[in-house]
């Protein structure tokens, strides 16, 4: 499986998918789950990021989000952008019939 | 075609009620995602980079036009409007919600489907030849034993807990469309000299981390012996196949350890007990109550030439090339088989919209006798269609964007979903068909290169069968970047074979290009008649590797 985070990331973010539809999620600042990235915490450093996924167990336990992970981001002055091919696929839908779902809303992100 | 008894029915709709008990389970928390997710898998469900996916069973590939207007109607109404056909003769949905699969399933068992045994470690949706009952060739029709090796390996309770997953491929003609030695077991219909039908029998055939040939371990079995003979295979890999490692617990791995001979002396020692016991003799009376399921449709006395079709290849030009590449010969006069490419220039392999399985489904019902076939090159193909017909078939795919004469072309590629939707993935595998595809648009082109296959796979799982391909492109992922691996000479028929390494990775940007130098080196090298295959058999990897790598 293609790797979702590197060992030396500056910044990272927590994901997962929604247990009800499967459609995938960030972890927001106040703990809540939102499916833009651009709503999501991003934490600096090694500590930080284990402090972030470790917000993300509630929602496990309560049967909201399944299989939560961190992943790498960039910061960029136009927003938070995901650092790996996998997660900018995660993130705004396959590369493919770009004609529907998040690749039609998100067009600017497969470029 | 198959329908199913009262049984059958009852078993399928009461799965479905037990697996609504437990997503309402999963929903509400009284299950956990460690205990909730094999009960899913038991039913098809996965969770994919996106969201769930779905796969659904066809078995032996066959579908009536009923049955595809229900999963046109399933498309849209819990998913985005298109599925996926696999090269297992599946169908996959990409995007439906988890709480919906309940609804979903019941309305599939209303036309006597389900999604049963398309994941975990049992025998999985058994594959055929979609030109089952239509193929010039055809010693019987490899859907009779499909169907009875259906219903023995659903449910059966001992080969529930297999070492990994199981596969097993049919093929009623010499020469093999269902790529049968890559199967856990491949099945060959065969006929010995007084004219008794029986079975030959390969073992071990796989692909993925470690690709085998099937080997040979029996040259005929005769029909009544057939399940014993299965049930002997299966005891013995359920005794000895790994458990410890799931890189080593296919029954390839098996095979390839203890050797072919010692699996055939196994092999042979347990189907002697079996025999003895004799609970798994097939009567012969059940095999006709199958049989009959089968029958041939009620073919008219045609004559084999059609003046109509003569005269539309003549005025058509589009018609011709189509008529050229995706119409094969039927074994009754006047009739012909017709493969729905679902590769159009620039398009998604396997792809398929409801509208367009709709279409399909009208199609058949008026020319087809009410029925297709999915393809493990994910086409679809229909089996009967009367030639002087073929041009109003062609007509009416054209309005749906499914009249690509392309089949068995370069532009007919192999593709698994790839990065773009697997969560396994490496590299997307998708767009890289669909730039090759692009690139080799024009199509007298495509017919000067004649018969080529490549496929795609996006990781080394194979399931875009890469290593059989022609040309295979395997996605690799160093460093976070996806780079595409790429062999040559594999085959999947009846002289399968696995593709060597070329060289070193491509990047996304390379991939097209190295495609392009390599078809022309074929096209430099070739002697007439030759097709990719025959020119690589003849000379080997080396002119090839020496104008990929010449100028890096
Ligand atoms: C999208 C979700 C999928 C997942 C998670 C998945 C997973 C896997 C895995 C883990 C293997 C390797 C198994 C082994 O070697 O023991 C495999 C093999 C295979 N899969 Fe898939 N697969 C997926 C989709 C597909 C699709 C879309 C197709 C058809 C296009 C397919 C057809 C196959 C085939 C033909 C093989 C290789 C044959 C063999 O079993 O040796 N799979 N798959
Ligand atoms: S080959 Fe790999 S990437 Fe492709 S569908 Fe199979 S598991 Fe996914």
């Amino acid at each position: 499986m293609a790797q979702h985070t590197r060992k030396g990331a500056q910044f990272q973010a927590v994901t997962a998918n929604r247990l009800a539809d499967g459609i995938v999620v960030y972890l927001t600042a106040d703990a809540q789950w939102s499916e833009s990235l651009q709503d999501a915490a991003v934490a600096e450093g090694k500590e930080a990021a284990e402090a972030l996924l470790a917000k993300a167990a509630p929602a496990v336990e309560d049967n909201l989000v399944v299989e939560p992970y961190l992943f790498e981001v960039v910061r960029e002055d136009s927003g938070i952008r995901a650092a790996s091919v996998r997660e900018t696929i995660r993130q705004a839908g396959p590369t493919v019939r770009l004609d529907l779902g998040k690749q039609a809303e998100l067009s600017g992100v497969h470029s | 075609m198959y329908r199913y008894d009262e049984f059958d029915q009852q078993i399928v709709n009461e799965r479905v009620a037990q697996f609504r008990g437990q997503v309402a389970r999963r929903l509400s928390g009284e299950l956990t995602e460690d205990e909730f997710k094999p009960l899913r898998l038991m039913n098809g469900v996965y969770l994919q980079l996106h969201a769930y996916m779905l796969r659904i069973a066809i078995p032996y590939g066959t579908l009536s036009s009923r049955q595809l207007r229900m999963l046109a109607h399933l498309g849209r109404k819990y998913d985005r409007g298109y599925g996926h056909f696999t090269t297992r003769q599946n169908l996959q949905f990409n995007w439906p919600a988890l709480k919906d699969m309940p609804d979903l399933l019941a309305e599939l068992a209303t036309v006597e489907m389900h999604a049963i045994q398309t994941s975990g470690n049992c025998i999985r949706n058994v594959t055929s030849d979609q030109y089952a009952g239509a193929a010039k060739n055809e010693i019987e029709d490899p859907r009779i034993v499909s169907e009875i090796i259906r219903q023995w390996s659903t449910f059966h309770p001992e080969f529930s807990f297999l070492p990994r997953k199981f596969k097993i491929a049919v093929s009623g003609t010499p020469d093999d469309r269902a790529a049968i030695r890559v199967h856990d077991i491949g099945i060959q219909i065969v006929q010995d000299a007084k004219g008794n039908i029986g079975y030959e029998v390969y073992v071990g055939g796989g692909l993925g981390r470690t690709p085998m040939i099937g080997k040979k371990l029996t040259d005929f079995v005769p029909k009544e012996d057939l399940l014993a003979y299965l049930e002997a295979v299966m005891r013995v890999y359920n005794m000895y196949g790994r458990r410890d490692n799931m890189y080593k617990s296919r029954i390839k791995i098996l095979v390839h350890e203890i050797g072919a001979e010692e699996m055939k002396r196994q092999v042979d020692a347990e189907f002697a007990e079996l025999k003895k016991a004799g609970t798994l003799h097939l009567p012969l009376e059940e095999v006709a109550r199958i049989e009959a399921y089968f029958r041939p449709p009620a073919f008219e006395d045609l004559p084999n030439e059609s003046t109509e079709l003569n005269k539309a290849v003549l005025a058509d030009p589009d018609f011709a090339n189509w008529v050229k590449s995706n119409i094969a010969e039927h074994k009754v006069p006047g009739y012909a088989i017709v493969n729905i490419s679902l590769k159009p220039i620039g398009g998604v392999p396997g792809d398929c919209t409801s509208d367009q399985m709709d279409a399909v489904a009208d199609i058949a019902e008026k020319y087809s006798f009410d029925e297709l076939r999915v393809t493990h090159e994910q086409n679809l193909t229909l089996a009967h269609v009367r030639k002087k017909d073929l041009h109003a078939v062609y007509e009416a795919l054209k309005k749906h964007d499914l009249a690509t004469a392309n089949i068995n072309l370069i532009t007919d590629q192999i593709a698994c979903p790839g990065l773009d939707y697997c969560a396994l993935a490496n590299a997307r595998s998708i767009p890289i068909a669909q730039r090759i595809s692009e690139r080799f648009a024009d199509i007298a082109r495509q017919h000067e290169i004649g018969e080529l296959k490549i496929n795609n796979s996006g990781c080394i799982n194979a399931c875009g069968h890469h290593h059989v391909g022609h040309i295979g492109i395997l996605g690799v992922d160093k460093k976070g970047v996806e780079y595409y691996q790429v062999t040559l000479g594999g085959a999947a028929d009846e002289k399968t074979a696995i593709g060597e390494i070329v060289g070193p990775a491509f990047t996304e940007g390379e991939i097209v290009d190295a495609i392009e130098k390599i078809v022309n080196t074929y096209l430099g090298i070739r002697t007439e008649g030759e097709r990719f295959i025959d020119t690589y058999r003849r000379v080997g990897i080396e002119p090839f590797k020496e104008n990929l790598y010449a100028a890096h």
